[in-house]
């Protein structure tokens, strides 16, 4: 039997902001501003000049505080609610921010340990396909052991990292060039 | 099998998203101008799917109002142009559908303008037509949209360049690696050849597949034709739990 080939991706392009389409009012706000742990998460998004980029999309996707997922195939007992998924278009300066909370470490099928992550999606005008990076965080002892850093070469480990600073946790996408953030093939 | 037999000493098995990079456009296409400083230059790096990847947003119906489906009926008048019905099947490239999945689109009116402060295109907007839409798939994987055919329109990537008919779509499915964001075009257009961004996809019959095809069948006699496109997301390997599952299923 014959399986359907996928279809290709295209470009999200200039004006995917329409009224009521596919950003939403709460689309950066995975918590409350009061849920325990609450912080921002916030960035700029540059491109191969280190220009931001004014037309992105960032959308992140996570695990709740005890590295929990409400998704049939996580086989460990669900976090019920929990939704993990943010979008965040890119102001005129490139910026975005997400208010969220610091995800669980996770176990892996090979019984490694994944230290606390946030999987990023960058969408832009530009961009024929998305791209994929991961948001890790400072100072995390679990960093050390954590088998997709370790894979990747050390000197360009940090791109990777957030940085803390008085709003949050900041984590800057670089496109292309200088401190090229680190992507990943998914 | 091997593989799942390895995994499962940790109790831990997740599902293995087939690999699908074939499909799609580099992101380094020099055609399409805009991609020559939005494009790493760096290998990309290797990511296994674990419990990140393998899982998803599932936003629910809470995200798609009763006529979020309909763009032609979301303001107080009908919108000018060509009435159409989009429709058909988001599935997986195991063949097998995905219901319950949020599937998002976005277009220009009929003359090419979308309402964006960004779109200076020179072509009226129209009052009764704002061009976005929603709606979740059903049981059987099926999405539908009534909307109104959109116009062609001009872009600044080279000289007198047009852009095709599109709409576009966005696409969940159930698991991080599933994600897709790309665009769907009607049969027969005569701006295809000169367009970078469908061109960016260098394989013929992976274009194809961003094509919807014409469906008599499917349109409503005097009210509107009907365009069918089904949507294909990665999917899983096929493994011995699976088989196993689909046995208990009959
Ligand atoms: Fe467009």
């Amino acid at each position: 039997m014959g399986v359907p080939a996928t279809t290709p991706s295209q470009t999200v392009g200039p004006f995917y902001a329409l009224p009521d389409g596919i950003l939403w009012d709460d689309g950066p706000e995975l918590v409350p501003a009061d849920r325990d742990g609450a912080f921002v998460l916030h960035g700029v998004l540059r491109d191969g000049n280190g220009d931001p980029v004014p037309d992105g999309v960032i959308e992140i996707w996570q695990a709740d505080e005890q590295g929990r997922f409400d998704h049939p195939d996580d086989p460990r007992p669900d976090s019920s609610g929990w939704q993990g998924f943010g979008r965040c278009p890119t102001d005129t300066e490139g910026r975005f921010w997400f208010r969220t909370v610091k995800p669980g470490a996770l176990p892996t099928p090979g019984g490694e340990t994944e230290a606390p992550h946030i999987d990023v999606t960058v969408l832009a005008r530009g961009m024929l396909n998305r791209v994929v990076t991961r948001v890790y965080f400072p100072g995390e002892a679990a960093n050390d052991a954590d088998p997709v850093l370790a894979a990747v070469p050390a000197e360009r480990r940090d791109t990777l990292l957030g940085v803390t600073d008085e709003q949050g946790l900041r984590f800057d996408v670089r496109l292309q060039g200088d401190g090229e953030t680190v992507f990943f093939a998914v | 099998m091997t593989v799942h037999e390895t995994r499962s000493d940790s109790g831990l098995i997740l599902p293995e998203y087939l690999p699908d990079e074939g499909s799609h456009p580099p992101l380094d296409s020099p055609g399409y101008r805009s991609s020559a400083l939005r494009h790493p230059k760096q290998p990309l790096q290797y990511l296994p799917q674990n419990l990140t990847e393998v899982t998803g947003p599932l936003l629910g119906q809470d995200r798609c109002g009763e006529q979020d489906h309909d763009l032609t009926a979301q303001h107080d008048g009908e919108p000018l142009g060509e009435r159409i019905i989009v429709s058909g099947k988001v599935l997986d490239s195991a063949g097998k559908p995905i219901p319950n999945t949020l599937v998002e689109i976005w277009q220009a009116n009929s003359s090419g303008r979308y309402l964006h402060q960004g779109d200076r295109h020179p072509a009226p907007l129209d009052p009764n037509f704002s061009g976005t839409g929603r709606c979740m798939t059903d049981a059987e994987g099926n999405y539908r949209f009534i909307t109104i055919k959109p116009g062609a329109y001009p872009w600044r990537n080279h000289d007198n360049a047009w852009r095709p008919a599109h709409i576009h779509f966005s696409l969940f499915g159930q698991a991080f690696t599933q994600r897709l964001i790309t665009q769907m075009y009607f049969p027969g257009d005569p701006l295809f050849y000169q367009d970078p961004i469908f061109n960016s996809v260098r394989d013929e019959k992976a274009r194809e597949r961003m094509i919807s095809r014409f469906d008599l069948d499917s349109t409503v006699p005097e009210w509107a034709l009907s365009f069918k496109w089904d949507i294909v997301l990665r999917g899983p390997q096929a493994t011995v739990f699976e088989d196993e599952e689909e046995e208990d299923d009959d």
